[in-house]
């Protein structure tokens, strides 16, 4: 009887201590844990990409005005799948190690909103918006000098002013190889709201 | 003043009462992986209780769906006060991916007042160990509200009408 408890303690202290000091101590996740979502919003193209991915849809994608596109992040439901991270285009978003994430105000702790300056469209006077998703997806963003141009690909011919020439198709397949040329070339400035 | 009152209250012990409000298991498993010798969420006087009656903390895991509304409202009442509600995933705290679901009325706090959300699909076990630390005071928030300029004001969540709860009160 005695014997077997002595035995127990001894078991017992050979194990050693195995509890984590986890609060005390940081314990950063293993490789390839996937946390909080960053943005950086420099990089944002506002191409909506992660908007059509996101299993959850927490990304609410709005023109404010005619040149600002708000993103607007829900992260309280997000589901970490790094589906958004994979699919933009421009590796805005990247998965972090953070993961602790716990609030009392969820809602206010874990939105994100960023806006992104767009290009306009000439006639119709919308954000600049691709005509199927894959352009969407591939559309490489917008060149300070091609501001001015833009208009071009605009999917919504019925809404182009009456008044506007109409370019001729020359033209207008001229306009588009410019547009494709420079894909290196970054976005138009990104104005992160604060 | 709440919060004082709170830490008051819970300075010794945090008896959790674990309900599950529609989840798939992943943050059950989770909840119960913190209470192994490994975590040892006993550290911090944590302990799963089997009545809502002796418990200081409820702890939802999942989104509410519409069954489990009136008895989620029962449960919360039995809670003595003080006390503390503890929304454990994404799920619990936003609705998660079925946040919009026709069975789903969204996250708990939809239903309850929830003191504190631990989003994740599921949350690591540090981060529900986190999150108790934060309920006893011991850590830090870790996010704050930045980058905000508009908030949204609960676009998502749809009114529905939820039916009280039939038999005895």
């Amino acid at each position: 009887m005695l014997l077997s408890k002595l035995r127990q303690a001894l078991i017992c202290l050979l194990a050693g201590k195995v509890t984590l000091s986890y609060p005390a101590k940081p314990r950063p996740p293993e490789e390839g844990f996937r946390g909080y979502p960053e943005v950086d919003v420099n990089k944002c193209i506002g191409c909506g990409a992660c908007a059509a991915v996101c299993p959850a849809r927490l990304i609410k994608i709005e023109d404010v005005d005619q040149t600002t596109r708000r993103m607007t992040r829900l992260l309280e439901r997000c589901v970490f799948c790094g589906r958004c991270a994979e699919v933009c285009p421009e590796d805005a978003i990247t998965m972090s190690k953070q993961f602790e994430l716990t609030s009392d105000q969820a809602r206010q702790d874990l939105t994100h909103v960023c806006e992104v300056f767009m290009a306009t469209c000439k006639r119709c006077g919308r954000c600049y918006e691709p005509a199927t998703p894959l352009d969407r997806i591939m559309e490489p963003g917008f060149r300070h000098d091609q501001i001015d141009r833009g208009g071009d690909r605009c999917p919504y011919p019925e809404l182009r002013a009456p008044d506007s020439e109409s370019p001729s198709t020359d033209e207008h397949d001229e306009h588009d190889e410019h547009l494709d040329e420079p894909v290196s070339a970054q976005v138009a400035q990104v104005v992160e709201a604060k | 003043m709440l919060k004082k009152l709170c830490k008051k209250a819970f300075f010794k012990s945090l008896w959790i009462y674990h309900t599950n409000t529609g989840a798939c298991n992943g943050c059950d498993i989770e909840l119960i992986d913190v209470l192994t010798p490994y975590y040892d969420a006993e550290r911090f006087g944590m302990k799963l209780v089997g009545s809502p009656r002796h418990a200081d903390v409820l702890v939802c895991c999942g989104p509410v769906t519409r069954q489990v509304v009136p008895a989620l409202k029962r449960l919360y009442e039995a809670v003595p006060d003080p006390k503390l509600v503890i929304a454990v995933g994404s799920c619990a705290s936003g609705g998660g991916i079925w946040y919009d679901s026709y069975n789903i009325v969204g996250g708990v706090d939809v239903v309850l007042p929830v003191d504190y959300y631990i989003p994740g699909c599921p949350p690591r076990p540090e981060a529900i160990l986190h999150g108790v630390a934060m309920a006893l005071g011991l850590v830090e928030k870790q996010v704050e509200a930045e980058g905000l300029r508009q908030l949204p004001d609960r676009p998502e969540t749809v009114p529905m009408d939820v039916p009280e709860h039939r038999g005895r009160k």
